[in-house]
Parts: structure tokens; C-alpha cells; sequence
């Protein structure tokens, strides 16, 4: 159910981003999700992508920092009060999100949204048990 | 976990020198240093300039102390005397010609009589015997055999204790296992570098350490750290020791650490110590704080050198050492002076940035000083390359990692700096070779 993410270092700096996308579109990679976490001097990208094989071996090539993470990709209903419904039974059961995004987009009437969890096996149980649905890698890389 | 190893019984090779009574020692180092004074002057007309352009005549030095009014030599200087001209010998007196690298210039040529072979060779004799070795070792020696003094200077010492030597010098690494295997090499002298790299070897080749027969290590040539020596000790399971020399005084041999571990004894009748402030060339205050070496030598017959500029950074201590021997002994060398940058007026040494950097990472990242004049107060940057063993997907941890590599480089350097994590590749290199140091000082 865990998705792989990958991570990418980045200085703070004109242009950096606009390699590093660069760089996956003329590997043909095609970026589903995307998140950019910075401070003043440096930050992280955090791609979901088509092929992650294929995105590791063209970034390190070209000397970048990767690494993967695994994150959880859920289900949430598009409409007001949905996300709050995904994390009530988190914070209830004391789970920790570390840091989440959402799917660019989508044209149905759910919204998907990428959670790193300080405890991922745990969410995973919460999230079945309050029946929230957990979408399957090959089903997120692929969206 | 695999066995610590053990230390060594103490032994001494020459007690008579090097247990000698420190006031007998200061009179034989007067005695020696008034004749070197004299024999340069009469045999070297470069050094005889340098005097008189001071106004000295060798019956100025009545006191150890009035080496201070000699004037130093320098690498320079020897630069001009390439290749013979600070000889104090004729050629047919010399036996033996080694040379410096010269990757900074002209290379550096030292010669050898017959005299100072026998010297040569007994000071290293005192220092292998100091860490442990006795005539029945099987010393490897992969110190390359050639200009450089290491091989050659390490071999001879090693024969003249009695033990068995293997010449196998620098390189290919995979045969260098098999000799030690095969041979039943107990004894390793190379480079402390090369010793991790050898154990990293062994490890990816799944050669346990049990599988050799070494039980000691002699490293020198280069600069490491007591982190490197709990590493290579506990994965080669040598005992191992810091010895330190330089071609220009004789090589291998100016000073080496005894089973105690605890600073290199210099071999003071053969060399005067002194440590001076690199900027003022004044004697330091407190020789515990360190500053640069400078050597005299004592009974060199072929080149003599008197206040020879080390350009090493060291600490000097005179307290007795529970082995016995009586001679003041020196850390490690901690940095060279010619890097030293003068930050705050705190003196800060790359080396010590990198031994911070080696001690919190395991590895040493690419680095780059970057010092700043903001208003009247120096800046210190710390850049480090983020490389993927040491890359968090957390924030939180990035800038952890930040704060601690500050926390500890202040309390090395004395100074805060402030540490910034940079791409691969992100910092400056010319010509392959990285560029340490970028001062922007003198810019503003």
C-alpha cells in the first residue's frame, strides 16, 4: 500500500527547480505530484512520479541528492469537511502526520493526497479500520 | 564484536639516548649545535650569507637559547640551493640522494653520508621498537620504495631491529592482502589512508581480520586523526602508531610514538625542537597551545638545517612519559601553517574543519570555508556537500544536522561558524582538486 516518493535536495537558488523538472521531462518521466519544502537556504523536492527507476538514475546522473521515502497515498472526499475526515481518526488514534500534499488533480469526486506518517504501518490500520481507502502504488503512479 | 588489541610490552632502543638525563642533553644538543653552526658556516655559503646579512659569527651561540638568533631556512631557500648548493659535504662523502614531491615547485634534494645512513636508519630502529617490534616480526612495508624517503627509510630501520622485511612497496592492493596472508605479515607501515582503504578492501572481499597475522601499525606521511586510529585499529587489529618526519630533516625518524600512544617523542639529540607563532616567527608563549614546528638538526653530516620551517602545526610537551624516555614529545600535527587563516583572530586550520566533518559524518563530505567581512566582524561559512548518506527526506533532520556540525566545529575551532548544506558538485573545483578555502575578505 506504500508508495515510493522521492526526495531531492535543492539549494535555494534561481533555476534550480526548473532544471530538476527539466531534466524528468527529457527522460520522459512524467511527474504525478509534487511538493517543495524550503527555508531561506536550501530545500526538498518531493516528487511522485511515473517511473522511479528511471527518475533516480537521470537526477543522480546529473549529480543530484535522491533519496526514497515511502509515503501513503489516500483517498479523500472532494467536498468540505473531507480532509477532516481522514484526520480525525489519525489524530484520534495518536498518529503522526509528518508533512502531506495533495494531487495535483482529478476529475472525479475524490481528491488524492499524499501522507508521510512518522509510523506508517499504524496509520495503514487506522485507515482500514475507519474503511478510508488506500490507493495501491501502480494505481498512483500511473493517476 | 572482535577483540580490542593489545598494547605491546614498552621496549627501548637506545636508552642510553633516549632516557638520557635532560640537563646531559641539553649540554650534547649545545655541544652538537655550536659544531653544526661552525661546519655550515665554513661549507655553505648560502647559510654563511644568511648569517652575516644578521651580523652573526658562529662564536655568538654559548646558550642553547641563542638559536633564536639564527636565521631560519625555509623550503624556499632550499628551492634556491636545488639541487647541491646547502650540501655541507662533498659528493663523494654522500651515499644516498632521496628528493620531495615538488608538486608546489621544484622538488626539495636531500643527501646522505654514510654517517647519516647509520643515523637515519637507528632513528627509525628507536621508533619501531618504541610502538612494539621486535626481531621477530614480519614487517610489510607499502610505503612506495623511490625518492620519497618513507620506503626506503622504514625498510632499513626495520632490518637493523631484525626483522623480517617485506619490500613490497605502494599499490594493487588485492596482492598487498595475499602477501600479508601468505607471508604472515605481522607488522603493516603505510600510510594511514592507505590502511583504511586496505581494511575497506578486506571488508568488501569478506576477509576477516583474524585472517592475517598483524598486530602492528605504523602511519605516517600525512595528516589523520585519533577517530582513524580506533577505526583502523579495530578493523586491521594492529596497534597502531603515529610517527612523523620529513626528507628535508631526514625522513622517517625526526619523531614516533611509544606503546603509550600519548605524542610522538622527538629524537632531541639528534634534532632541536622549537615552536614558533607562524605570523610573527616569535617564540610561542606556551608551547602546549600549539604552533609551528621548527627543527634544527644536530649531527646531519650532508645537509644540515638549522631552524628549518616545518610549516606542521603541533603542540609540545616536556613532562615524563611513563616509558621512560625523557625527550619532549609532539601531538599530532594538527594543521599545516600555510593554510592557517587568522579568523577573528582565532587560528583556524582546514584540518580541523575536517576532522569535525570526518568524526559526525564517518566520511569526510566536500567542503568549502567561505569567510566574509560583514561590517568590522569576520564571517566563517562552512559549505558541506549534502551527498545520499547523509541526506534526511526531513527538514527537521537537515537542519539538526546543521546545528550539531556548528555546535561541534565551535567547540573545536573556538570560533561559531555558520554551516550551510550545499548540492554535489556545488563547490568550486579546479583542475580536479577541491578548493578549500574561499576568502572574500580582502574584497570589501
Amino acid at each position: 500500500m506504500k508508495v515510493k516518493q522521492l526526495s531531492i535536495f535543492m539549494e535555494n537558488r534561481a533555476g534550480r527547480l526548473a532544471e530538476v523538472v527539466r531534466l524528468l521531462g527529457e527522460a520522459k518521466v512524467n511527474i504525478r505530484a509534487l511538493s517543495l519544502a524550503d527555508t531561506s537556504d536550501f530545500g526538498i523536492l518531493r516528487l511522485i512520479v511515473n517511473d522511479v527507476e528511471k527518475a533516480i538514475s537521470t537526477l543522480r546522473g546529473s549529480n543530484h541528492t535522491v533519496s526514497v521515502t515511502e509515503v501513503v497515498a489516500v483517498e479523500v472526499p472532494d467536498k468540505p469537511g473531507g480532509l477532516a475526515s481522514v484526520l480525525d481518526p489519525l489524530s484520534a488514534s495518536g498518529v503522526n502526520v509528518e508533512y502531506m500534499y495533495a494531487f495535483v488533480e482529478k476529475a472525479t469526486d475524490k481528491a488524492v493526497v499524499i501522507f508521510r506518517f512518522e509510523d506508517a504501518e499504524a496509520a495503514l490500520k487506522v485507515l482500514a479500520k475507519a474503511g478510508i481507502s488506500v490507493l495501491p502504488a501502480e494505481t498512483v503512479y500511473t493517476l | 564484536m572482535t577483540a580490542p588489541v593489545e598494547r605491546p610490552a614498552s621496549a627501548i632502543w637506545d636508552p642510553e639516548h633516549e632516557c638520557m638525563r635532560v640537563s646531559a642533553l641539553r649540554e650534547l644538543q649545545l655541544e652538537r649545535l655550536k659544531k653544526v653552526v661552525r661546519k655550515l658556516w665554513k661549507n655553505v655559503p648560502y647559510y654563511r650569507q644568511k648569517m652575516q646579512v644578521v651580523g652573526l659569527r658562529p662564536t655568538d651561540i654559548k646558550s642553547l637559547d641563542d638559536v633564536r638568533k639564527l636565521p631560519f631556512t625555509t623550503k624556499e631557500d632550499l628551492r634556491l640551493c636545488y639541487p647541491y648548493e646547502a650540501f655541507a659535504e662533498p659528493l663523494d662523502k654522500v651515499v644516498r640522494i632521496h628528493a620531495s614531491s615538488g608538486t608546489t615547485g621544484k622538488s626539495t634534494v636531500v643527501g646522505y653520508t654514510r654517517k647519516d645512513m647509520d643515523t637515519w636508519t637507528n632513528l627509525v630502529a628507536r621508533f619501531l621498537v618504541a610502538g612494539g617490534l621486535t626481531s621477530k616480526d614480519v614487517v610489510h612495508i607499502a610505503f612506495s620504495y623511490g625518492l620519497f624517503t618513507g620506503g626506503f627509510g622504514l625498510h632499513y630501520g626495520a632490518e637493523r631491529v631484525g626483522a623480517a622485511v617485506i619490500p613490497v612497496s605502494s599499490g594493487r592492493t588485492e596482492r598487498q592482502i595475499m602477501i600479508m596472508k601468505d607471508f604472515g605479515s605481522t607488522a603493516l607501515v603505510c600510510t594511514p589512508s592507505y590502511a583504511v582503504y586496505l581494511a575497506e578492501v578486506m571488508q568488501n572481499s569478506g576477509i576477516a581480520r583474524d585472517a592475517l597475522k598483524l598486530r602492528l601499525g605504523y602511519f605516517g606521511g600525512e595528516f589523520w586523526t585519533e577517530q582513524m586510529r580506533r577505526e583502523i585499529q579495530a578493523n586491521l587489529g594492529v596497534f597502531a602508531t603515529d610517527n612523523y618526519g620529513l626528507s628535508e630533516i631526514i625522513g622517517p625518524g625526526v619523531s614516533g610514538e611509544c606503546v603509550y600512544q600519548d605524542g610522538m617523542h622527538i629524537f632531541e639529540d639528534h634534532f632541536y625542537p622549537e615552536l614558533i607563532d607562524p605570523k610573527t616567527c616569535e617564540p610561542v608563549d606556551d608551547p602546549g597551545r600549539g604552533g609551528e614546528l621548527v627543527l634544527t638538526t644536530l649531527t646531519k653530516e650532508a645537509i644540515p638545517l638549522i631552524r628549518y620551517r616545518t610549516r606542521d602545526i603541533c603542540t609540545l610537551r616536556t613532562e615524563p612519559c611513563p616509558c621512560g624516555r625523557t625527550s619532549a614529545r609532539m601531538s599530532k600535527v594538527s594543521g599545516r601553517s600555510d593554510d592557517m587563516l587568522i579568523i577573528r583572530g582565532v587560528n583556524v586550520f582546514p584540518s580541523q574543519v575536517e576532522e569535525v566533518l570526518l568524526e559526525v559524518k564517518g566520511t569526510l563530505p566536500h567542503y568549502q570555508l567561505v569567510l566574509e567581512r560583514c561590517g568590522a566582524l569576520d564571517r566563517l561559512e562552512v559549505h558541506v556537500e549534502v551527498s545520499e548518506e547523509f541526506f534526511f527526506d526531513e527538514m527537521k533532520k537537515l537542519h539538526e544536522m546543521e546545528r550539531t556540525l556548528e555546535r561541534k566545529l565551535e567547540n573545536t575551532l573556538g570560533i561559531r561558524p555558520l554551516v550551510k548544506l550545499v548540492e554535489p558538485k556545488g563547490l568550486e573545483r579546479s583542475e580536479g582538486k577541491a578548493r578549500r578555502v574561499v576568502d572574500k575578505r580582502g574584497a570589501g
